[in-house]
């Protein structure tokens, strides 16, 4: 029997996501100055970095609520082209709707505190133009489900809930229409160790479940060490170091890397 | 020449109290909303000498429209003879010289708060109603600003899990009045606090019916042949209220939209809503050969 094998080729994965040279700046703070990164698909960028340092508004700029002066963003994804901070604010929003998830650090700015925890997540396929009610139902039981949400709290108000069960919904909503792209802003900041860990079991989970790209942007490096594949670290709106998790934990190059795993360990 | 030559004579004001100018803005408006159907149209609103609130909006429009041959009549609640009902109807006949009527199939011009009459109306006729909230985003989107994207984006996807909240908490849709409904396959308007009852009437409608806020400044339109659907879900279909077996004690009519009327014993009776055809129900019951027009709604339902 003789086996046939494939022509040696070089495999080329291109990034999903690239932002290239963004800079933003709010009267005279440059809060981020030429900054460039990128995530493969199924990989986990994290985004390390003191308060200020820009991370949380390259996080929303890849959400695109925020709008660089200069810079580019591509999604590599099918029926998605182009420069995407172009993009009209119709379009813009279609494209956050569908494709990219984001959970916040502050619960009250991604959900609807009094509406039901089934409806915030309903929401998401309601603006993606689902009209049925059996599937809107179906589908937030499912997506709450997927991030370990007592489903006997289904229709519960996330006013009512606890810091953990609240980033739960907003996880759930962010996945909820299998996003290509999963944004996390601090997601466990604010939430006690115990609930801490729970979540972010629930996070890698779905990541290995799903292979969603996620760009996770923490100050705690414990978080970062738990979920990201490849680390980017940032400071005064520039990024200082970038590099594969364990190398930089490791071994840390650049000084003011050396302080932060420092200051951790 | 002398200026008395070039200026009219004096009068106490001028016909249909409004000025000539804040008519001429009215007008315009009115042509705008009817030229895209269920969007809202800013105005500057006038005084009235009726509190805001009160279908100043509404009474507006009318004074408006009116000519000393318009035959006028205004319903509040479905009644002719209710108190806010007399003064506007009596208001109007007063500044703008009109002659009033209770029948609907009589009337030119019919300003309604909250109700649209059982009889169809036709192609001549116009109708006015008086809106309190104008705006159906605001329950979902408290600021208005963005609320007026959502509408130029068409997004009205929370207009939705406003009805999946009532469905979840109660199992059915609570909205009672100012249903929305997508007018002409566009825009999300709230058909003024007519009951679901009311909404289908508009849909398809030979009538122009003309919305106005008077207080929020806003004016919208649903010109004659247009598309009114109320939102629903594809699963879900859209009931009016459960009023077609009720039978009115005083007229005997069945199959309208009914007014409770609470008894001492705790039940109830019920009384037809719109004043004019119970009226008209027993004229001809007592052989006083009144026409009755065709209605809507037939053994209450609503023909497709």
């Amino acid at each position: 029997m003789t086996l046939t094998l494939d022509a040696p080729r070089i495999v080329e994965t291109r990034p999903l996501l690239e932002v290239h040279g963004v800079s933003k700046s709010y009267g005279p703070v440059q809060a981020v100055r030429n900054v460039s990164a990128h995530a493969y698909p199924g990989e986990v960028l994290g985004i390390v970095g003191e308060s200020g340092s820009g991370k949380s508004t390259l996080l929303r700029m890849m959400n695109l609520e925020e709008i660089p002066e200069t810079g580019s963003y591509t999604l590599d994804l099918p029926d998605v082209s182009g420069n995407l901070f172009e993009l009209d604010r119709f379009a813009r929003r279609m494209l956050c709707a569908t494709k990219i998830g984001i959970v916040y650090q502050n619960p009250h700015l991604g959900l609807l505190m009094k509406h039901s925890s089934s409806g915030n997540v309903a929401e998401r396929l309601l603006v993606a133009g689902e009209r049925s009610f059996a599937t809107l139902r179906q589908a937030a039981t499912e997506a709450l489900d997927a991030s370990e949400f007592p489903l006997d709290r289904l229709d519960a108000p996330p006013i009512e809930l606890s810091g953990g069960m609240q980033q739960r919904v907003q996880l759930a909503k962010a996945i909820a229409l299998e996003p290509a792209l999963l944004l996390l802003d601090e997601p466990t900041t604010g939430l006690d160790v115990s609930v801490q860990a729970l979540v972010l079991d629930t996070l890698k989970r779905l990541q290995q479940d799903r292979q969603i790209t996620m760009v996770i942007v923490s100050h705690d490096l414990g978080v970062i060490r738990t979920l990201a594949d490849r680390v980017m670290v940032m400071r005064r709106g520039e990024v200082v170091e970038t590099g594969l998790a364990d190398q930089i934990f490791q071994d840390p190059q650049h000084p003011y890397t050396q302080q932060l795993v420092h200051a951790k360990l | 020449m002398s200026l008395t030559a070039l200026t009219k004579p004096w009068e106490a004001m001028s016909y249909g109290f409004l000025d000539g100018s804040a008519k001429r803005e009215l007008r315009r408006k009115m042509l705008k909303s009817v030229a895209v159907p269920g969007c809202q149209m800013p105005y500057a609103s006038r005084e009235v000498p009726m509190a805001r609130g009160w279908g100043t909006g509404g009474l507006q429009v009318s004074l408006t429209l009116v000519n000393p041959q318009t035959r006028v009549k205004v319903i509040d609640q479905g009644a002719d003879d209710s108190v806010n009902a007399a003064s506007i109807r009596r208001f109007i006949a007063r500044v703008a010289g009109t002659p009033t009527t209770k029948d609907a199939l009589d009337a030119d011009l019919i300003q309604s708060r909250h109700r649209i009459p059982e009889e169809i109306l036709r192609e001549d006729q116009v109708l006015v109603l008086q809106v309190p909230n104008p705006e159906p985003l605001r329950p979902v989107q408290p600021n208005m600003s963005i609320a007026r994207q959502m509408h130029a984006d068409a997004d009205y996807g929370r207009m939705w899990l406003q009805l999946y909240e009532q469905i979840v908490r109660s199992g059915r849709v609570m909205q009672g009045a100012s249903y929305p409904s997508l007018v002409h396959g566009r825009h999300v308007m709230t058909p003024s606090p007519i009951p679901r009852w009311d909404v289908p009437k508009l849909h398809m409608a030979k009538h122009l019916t003309i919305l106005s806020a008077g207080r929020e400044k806003r004016i919208f339109a649903v010109p004659p042949f247009t598309r009114v659907e109320p939102l629903v879900f594809s699963d879900v279909p859209y009931k009016v209220e459960e009023h077609g077996a009720l039978t009115c004690t005083r007229s005997g009519t069945t199959g309208f939209f009914m007014n409770e009327i609470p008894r001492d014993d705790g039940s109830s009776a019920f009384e037809v809503s719109d004043s004019e055809w119970g009226v008209k129900t027993i004229r001809a019951r007592d052989g006083n050969g009144e026409s009755r027009g065709e209605t809507w709604y037939k053994d209450g339902e609503m023909p497709q």
